[in-house]
């Protein structure tokens, strides 16, 4: 007799669709609520992965396990600014056991000029011939490798003259797209390097970090050479600049995501609530709770996957036309992943504003009370 | 008898700790084709009949059956189920669905059992046509006057071929003639379809329509008197 058991398992929708339809104009409403946040999620994922990778992509894309910064002061976490470590430094970790290479990098700020071009670079100090830096067989007291944007925005090429501080280089190569607190980076040799700027008062030369590969006791190494190495995914957080910015855009994105929750939730209550009529005539008539849960929460899933799928859409074509203007990164990841995120989160909010319908009574369905 | 409702009692809440009894030891048993028509004023206890009927509402004692089914032990999600396959409810105003059209408000009701609406049109529009809307499946509910409206509530009532149908007041927002037509339309498809049927009613005109009525106060069935009376 119960045969419509098989009613709660139901996966398609009937009124929800209908309703769909004959509200557009609210569905319309929300769906571009819906649009537009995921737009703007986009966007500023987009500006965020953008921006992060100006300000570390010379780090992150170094081959390179470990950085070994110079030990802070008790109770100071490392930082790129105040690390300066000695040669011995790394002549140490070269011979710790496990250790593949241990390579010396100077980073410093400092100006550029070519012509009537002045540009802010950072320097990436190497010892020639190492393999952490483009073309690096081509560095030597003089010569110097500019990466792809500090070739442009100082207008070199190969063979040109560009002045670092007071350092006349020549440009022996123009290779990669290193960036480093959002100036393009520009290799000298380790020795050129040391010219750049004051070296205390050390006799020994000097880096910011020693670039680690291998594997090792890390901690043994640290304790021998008196540094500090940790991963190199997390030496950024020695990158104040970073910190502070990816922290407040990843703040702001975050604040997105609640929004929108919020907004799908806000909408689905009320929703509810003005629905709440039909649902009790539904119950009335026989329609199980699930089955009245899966039709509303199948209406939620349709819009956000409608309204996310187009505002992806439209974050991808404005983020393609102002890549070139902006840092902007255009992959799965900072398109498709918020959008997903964006859905899931929707459908949370419209999961807890729905789940209303289980307290509709469906005896204020009989009487006139409707 | 179709459905059967014997020595039920129903009580509600009554301010700090009074309860005010709907329904006093209420025997009542109608049988399949048989149209019952229960009259009273306000406030008698019509509606809790009905909705004791329904399953809406579960009484304090008695024994509620439909088609062979006793009522008191079934769980909410069987009792919902009961109501889909068995009952069919006419209610007050039509609360029809404003995003269905006339066809839709009746398969709907092979939707919540499961079927596709769309092995159902069919029977929907036979439904249809034996309430005098045929011409009227692709209509939605503002596009049809008052009395269509109730008509395709009946159709949607006997759409899962229910054994019990339960009518409230269903010419209390029609006119004389409208009322009059409608309650003809629930005689003729209560003896065709073979329902039971029981309508609620405070208005006694037209109930000539009926096997039998029943008259309701304070909760309590008096006697039954011949269709008519």
């Amino acid at each position: 007799m119960f045969r419509g058991a098989s009613a709660t398992s139901l996966v398609h929708m009937f009124v929800a669709w209908r309703d769909l339809r004959f509200a557009k104009g609210r569905f319309a409403l929300m769906g571009t609520v819906v649009v537009l946040i995921t737009l703007l999620v986009g966007l500023l994922s987009g500006l965020t992965a953008g921006l992060a990778r100006d300000n570390t992509v010379a780090v992150t894309s170094l081959p390179a396990d470990r950085l070994a910064f110079a030990a802070p002061p008790d109770g100071q976490e490392v930082s790129f600014t105040n690390s300066s470590v000695g040669e011995s430094a790394w002549r140490d970790w070269a011979k710790q056991p496990g250790v593949d290479s241990a390579e010396p990098i100077g980073i410093r700020t400092v100006n550029g000029w070519a012509g009537d071009r002045t540009v802010a670079v950072a320097a990436f100090g190497v010892e020639p011939g190492a393999k952490i830096a483009p073309a690096s067989g081509d560095l030597g007291p003089g010569k110097v490798v500019l990466s792809t944007k500090a070739a442009e925005e100082l207008n070199l090429a190969a063979g040109d003259t560009v002045r670092l501080g007071d350092v006349e280089e020549t440009v022996a190569a123009v290779e990669g797209g290193a960036m480093y607190s959002h100036q393009p980076v520009v290799w000298t040799s380790l020795d050129d390097w040391q010219k750049l700027g004051h070296s205390g008062t050390s006799t020994e030369e000097q880096a910011t970090v020693v670039a680690l590969k291998g594997s090792a006791d890390w901690a043994a190494g640290d304790k021998a050479t008196e540094t500090r190495s940790v991963p190199l995914g997390d030496s950024l957080a020695a990158l104040a600049s970073y910190q502070a910015e990816n922290g407040s855009l990843q703040l702001m994105r975050g604040f997105l995501f609640a929004i929108s929750a919020l907004v799908v939730g806000a909408f689905f209550t009320v929703w509810t609530i003005q629905r709440s009529g039909d649902i009790a005539v539904l119950k009335a008539l026989g329609a199980s709770t699930p089955y009245l849960l899966k039709d509303a929460l199948g209406q939620a899933v349709v819009l956000l996957t409608l309204g996310t799928l187009l505002g992806t859409a439209l974050a991808t074509l404005l983020g393609a036309s102002i890549g070139g203007a902006v840092p902007f990164v255009l992959e799965a990841a900072t398109l498709l992943v918020p959008a997903l995120v964006m859905i899931a989160l929707g459908i949370v909010g419209a999961a807890l504003s729905i789940r209303r319908i289980t307290a509709v009574d469906p005896l204020t369905a009989l009487g006139s009370a409707r | 008898m179709t459905l059967t409702l014997n020595d039920v009692t129903l009580t509600y809440p009554d301010g700090d700790a009074s309860r005010l009894t709907a329904l006093d030891a209420v025997t009542l048993s109608v049988a399949a084709g048989e149209l019952a028509a229960v009259v009273g004023p306000s406030g008698s206890g019509k509606s809790s009949l009905l909705a004791v009927a329904a399953t809406l509402v579960t009484p304090d004692s008695g024994v509620v059956l439909v088609d062979g089914t006793e009522t008191g032990t079934l769980s909410r999600a069987e009792k919902a189920e009961l109501r889909r396959d068995r009952i069919g409810i006419v209610f007050q105003q039509p609360n029809l669905l404003a995003s269905l059209t006339a066809a839709e408000q009746l398969q709907v009701m092979a939707h919540l059992s499961g079927r596709k609406p769309r092995e159902v049109r069919a029977r929907a529009l036979e439904l249809l046509d034996a309430v005098g809307l045929a011409d009227k499946a692709g209509r939605r509910p503002h596009q049809l006057s008052g009395g269509q409206r109730q008509r395709i509530n009946i159709a949607r009532a006997l759409m899962n071929e229910p054994a019990v149908m339960l009518v409230d007041e269903p010419t209390s927002a029609l006119d004389h003639e409208r009322g009059a037509a409608v309650l003809d339309l629930l005689s003729g498809l209560t003896r065709e379809r073979g329902v039971a049927t029981v309508l609620v009613t405070h208005d006694r005109s037209h109930l000539e329509v009926a096997d039998r009525v029943v008259r309701m106060e304070d909760g309590r069935l008096g006697a039954m008197s011949p269709s008519g009376v």
